[in-house]
């Protein structure tokens, strides 16, 4: 059993800059956590406090049970795969993974039982006599899993594994990842900063920013409950339009958009958005719920004039983006739709998705 | 400032205290191997470089039979020496004349090889490295017996072409001169590999940028070749002068300070007063006279290799 | 020069060169006339120490004929100082001298390095500052001061004082050179190599020994020449045949009043500069690329 629970962290670096303000986290036995955020929110100095690389100035961390503050690295069981693999440049691919059983005084045919299983496992078996420098970034990356594998630690610790890979190759590692997860499941700590990444791989999405935790959660959970106007902007690509918005009453809770428009709150969320009246709020509002009108317009969903700006075409859809006021907009329409700058054209808003985020707060109402 | 961290956490916490304080043993622990490990160093640099450095101050004010303290007596004596007024003469037109045809002929040299495709460099380098590999006491008795009174092989090829024979190193200009080539034959090759290491690390793209924006191989030069490399060859002729300065072995060796110590050095001269004729004092001295002027050219080299340092960082 | 150049490459029909190909043909033909001339200027006086080890005493006083070249070559200059137990004994005591002056200073530097760089302490970067500052003062300041140290130890005509005084010639820039070298290897080398269960002297000796090969044979080259080739202190300190090393026994053993034994001191040389030539000709990039790592690297 191996469960990781931070309580109550902080990390102060020196010039009182801090990193972590005092955050708490559960994770359960063989679970994929996934802590994700912009550059500087603390994520990865919370995986390095987990791995023991990094004091912790308050607070504690247990791993499997036991309290782990005091305890050294080496002691902790865990392993750690770094964003530049940092693959021992004079050794092979198999002394890499041996190195760590090495120094626990393995007997030798139990080391070369387990890196075999490991190899075959990451489909390396192959480059165990290269050295690093000559396998590409995909093969340094699987090494470096796999001398976490040999390992057969309580707890598996990414930084940025796939960071410093192509963008195709970071798709087929990613599927690897969780290849591996699936077939020696094992708790896992993962730092990225993106968020597709993320998404994809985890049982548990943290995302933090600024040394807090904003919202953990599975994540679908994530995605269409985010709980404050950072997650709601953070995950989702393209990010989430923001629109300010005055709340009124006009025999039904309705929005005034800065260009003069009027929106229509659907009636299901009267209740919920009734303490808004009358304030300026945010309307959260995804592309993919800013779409070319149909024929048949569904109750909650508004009309909206939109004077293009700028078109994308992606494929499989294309990115409109146009503004309302001074405010950037984002709409994902049918690649069939014609659209050309300067066209005015006409959107549906699908209010029915739609979130409302109290300025003040920061946090979805 | 970890140790402010650590008591915040210990005042907030008590009951963790002593986890606290077994952290601060292990951090603790880190930085005393890393004392322990430089601790060798500490005691020969200490020991047999600053405690001589200090050693030889004191030294200097002694009399001769070191029985007496005189203050700045030895220092005025030899200010007042006709021969010591030659020696720091001698000694800086030894050391900026051979450091100034170093840095030049280093400077040709390394973009000559900067011309040549690379696959050919190493075997010139090699070549061009012979004089500074040799030690330098050896190859100056080469020099020594090539400049010798009655078997001068230069002479030979003098005679030769029709010109009188020189007396190398009988005749005080001459043999000012022939140390002078001596120390820049040696020392050329230095400068051209640090040289051409700075040509190296100029990225190709910035001439190449250069060349667009419409520069000629002389603006080139001038903006982007001489800024680039502008750190290292001030760090390399900054150090050169420390060593041409405190050079020993040319002079002792071709001339010993002779004719009628024209072309004693403050290394040379040093030895002469303090290890030949047992004048430790006055000999400590001497040495000392260089130490204000290597202090000056060592700020600068420290200032400009901590400069580099910094903008590396950034 | 390069716009025009193009202009008329292009311009010009393939088959002739054109103006900038010839241009820089000119250019590359010249760098290598211009490096032959230093390359000959440089080499004549070790080519003529060759010449005159290879002579006889006969023909060196005869004067006749052309002095560049050897008439009558004879190895008996070699064998006659191969056969001298002094000479043999300096080279034995250059060569025991180097090993240990090597062999300390390597330990010392590279653990300071390592402590320095990678474990730190209060004011580390303050003493790898220092260490450079010593790296800067030359053996001619210090002899006169260490003369007097020496002397209070006992070690005045004892071949081993040397021992103890090159490694604060060697010790100050081979830990400069593995300061550069260690500082080089990223922080998650160490921090993996926590993880997989080293501590800091196996991963001193597992890990950063060597991955930074490279930097130990420089500053192990170093601290050879330093060792090798100084002169100063066995001048100062040592008198006596038997505790002599190369440097300073070949001029002094065969020079006796006025009679230069000529041929015998030129083949002293090339024998006592074989070793360092040797060793540079094998690994001459390794010690050059520490060299200007130092330099460049800051």
């Amino acid at each position: 059993m191996a469960e990781v629970s931070i309580r109550k962290v902080v990390k102060v670096f020196e010039g009182n800059v801090q990193a972590v303000k005092g955050i708490d986290l559960e994770i359960a036995d063989k679970e994929f956590v996934v802590l994700v955020g912009p550059s500087g929110c603390g994520k990865s100095t919370t995986l390095r406090m987990v791995a023991g690389l990094e004091e912790i100035s308050s607070g504690e961390i247990w791993i499997g049970g036991d309290l782990v503050n005091d305890v050294p690295p080496r002691d902790r069981d865990i392993a750690m795969v770094f964003q530049n693999y940092a693959l021992y440049p004079h050794m092979t691919v198999f002394e890499n993974m041996a190195f760590g059983l090495k120094l626990r005084k393995f007997p030798k045919d139990e080391i070369r039982r387990r890196v075999d299983d490991a190899a075959r496992m990451l489909d390396i078996s192959a480059l165990l006599g290269r050295k690093p420098k000559a396998l590409s970034g995909g093969q340094r990356q699987r090494v470096a899993m796999g001398r976490a594998i040999v390992r057969n630690p309580k707890v598996f610790l990414f930084d940025e594994p796939l960071s410093n890979l192509d963008a195709k190759l970071r798709v087929a590692m990613r599927t690897e990842i969780k290849k591996v997860h699936q077939t020696i499941p094992t708790t896992t700590v993962y730092v990225t900063h993106d968020q597709v990444e993320a998404m994809t791989l985890a049982d548990r999405v943290v995302v933090m920013n600024a040394g807090i935790i904003e919202q953990v959660g599975p994540p679908q959970e994530l995605y269409h409950s985010p709980a404050t106007r950072f997650v709601a902007g953070f995950i989702g690509s393209p990010a989430m339009n923001f629109l300010l918005v005055e709340m009124f009453d006009d025999g039904g809770l309705k929005m005034r958009l800065a260009n003069g428009a009027v929106l229509p709150v659907p009636a299901s969320r009267f209740e919920r958005y009734a303490a808004c009246k009358g304030r300026q709020m945010t309307l959260g509002l995804r592309p993919e719920h800013l779409t070319e009108t149909q024929d048949v317009m569904h109750p909650g969903v508004a009309r909206v004039d939109a004077p293009v700006d700028v078109v994308e075409p992606m494929g499989m859809e294309t990115l409109i983006h146009f503004f309302i006021g001074s405010q950037p907009v984002c709409a994902r329409v049918d690649p069939a739709t014609p659209a050309h700058p300067g066209q005015n054209l006409p959107l549906a808003a699908d209010l029915n998705q739609m979130h409302l985020i109290d300025d003040e707060t920061g946090r979805v109402v | 400032m970890v140790d402010g961290t650590r008591e915040l956490a210990m005042a907030a916490e008590p009951p963790r205290a002593a986890a606290c304080r077994r952290w601060r043993r292990l951090l603790h622990r880190r930085s005393t191997v890393a004392l322990l490990m430089c601790l060798p160093m500490i005691l020969l640099i200490g020991g047999l470089v600053l405690y001589p450095a200090l050693y030889a101050l004191y030294l200097s004010m002694l009399n001769r039979r070191m029985t007496a303290f005189v203050g700045l007596g030895n220092f005025l004596f030899l200010l007042h020496r006709l021969t010591f007024q030659q020696v720091i003469f001698q000694s800086s037109l030894f050391a900026i004349s051979a450091v100034l045809l170093k840095a030049f002929f280093g400077f040709i040299l390394a973009h000559l090889m900067h011309n040549i495709p690379n696959r050919h460099q190493r075997i010139w380098r090699g070549l061009l490295l012979v004089p500074w590999v040799i030690p330098l006491a050896l190859s100056t008795l080469g020099w020594w017996w090539l400049f010798d009174p009655s078997y001068s092989a230069f002479n030979y090829v003098l005679k030769d072409l029709g010109f009188t024979p020189v007396p190398w190193l009988g005749v005080a200009w001459p043999a000012r001169l022939c140390m002078i080539a001596v120390n820049v034959w040696f020392g050329t090759s230095f400068f051209m590999i640090m040289y051409l290491a700075a040509l190296k690390s100029v990225p190709e793209q910035l001439y190449e940028a250069a060349a667009i924006d419409g520069a000629g191989a002389i603006q080139k030069m001038l903006y982007i070749t001489l800024p680039m490399i502008r750190n290292i060859i001030s760090v390399t002729v900054l150090y050169s002068l420390i060593v041409t300065f405190a050079n020993f072995d040319i002079v002792r060796i071709l001339t010993n300070g002779g004719p009628e110590d024209s072309t004693h050095v403050f290394a040379t001269y040093a030895f002469q007063v303090g290890i030949q004729s047992g004048d430790v004092p006055l000999g400590a001295s001497v040495s000392l006279f260089m130490f204000p002027l290597l202090a000056v050219f060592a700020y600068f080299v420290l200032r400009n290799v901590t400069r580099r340092g910094k903008e590396m960082a950034v | 020069m390069s716009a025009a150049g193009i202009a008329t490459g292009m311009a010009v029909p393939a088959r002739r060169p054109s103006r900038m190909e010839r241009h820089r043909r000119w250019a590359l033909w010249g760098s290598y006339a211009a490096l032959a001339l230093f390359v000959f200027v440089f080499l004549v006086p070790p080519f003529y120490v060759l010449m005159t080890s290879l002579k006889s005493d006969q023909e060196i006083a005869a004067q006749a004929g052309n002095p560049w070249f050897v008439h009558h070559p004879t190895l008996q200059n070699f064998i006659d100082l191969l056969s001298m137990p002094n000479f043999r004994g300096y080279f034995i005591n250059s060569v025991m001298v180097a090993l240990v002056t090597v062999a300390v200073s390597m330990v010392i530097s590279v653990l300071a390095a390592f402590g320095l760089v990678r474990l730190g302490f209060k004011g580390s970067a303050t003493l790898a500052s220092g260490v450079f500052l010593t790296y800067l003062i030359p053996d001619s300041l210090l002899f006169i001061p260490l003369f007097q140290v020496i002397r209070s130890l006992g070690l005045i005509n004892n071949v081993w004082c040397l021992a103890l005084l090159y490694p604060t010639l060697a010790v100050p820039f081979c830990t400069w050179i593995m300061i550069g070298y260690f500082g080089s290897i990223p922080k998650e080398l160490d921090e993996v190599a926590l993880i997989d269960g080293a501590g800091y002297l196996r991963m001193l000796w597992s890990i950063f020994i060597p991955v930074a090969l490279p930097g130990i044979i420089a500053a192990t080259i170093f601290a050879f020449t330093v060792s090798w080739g100084e002169f100063l202190y066995p001048l100062a300190y040592l008198y006596s045949s038997d505790q002599k090393v190369l440097t300073v026994g070949i001029a002094g053993d065969l020079i006796r009043g006025d009679v230069f034994q000529w041929g015998k001191i030129m083949a002293g040389c090339v024998m006592a500069a074989a070793p360092p030539i040797v060793i540079y000709a094998f690994l001459m990039d390794y010690y050059i690329a520490g060299l200007t790592a130092g330099a460049t690297k800051g």
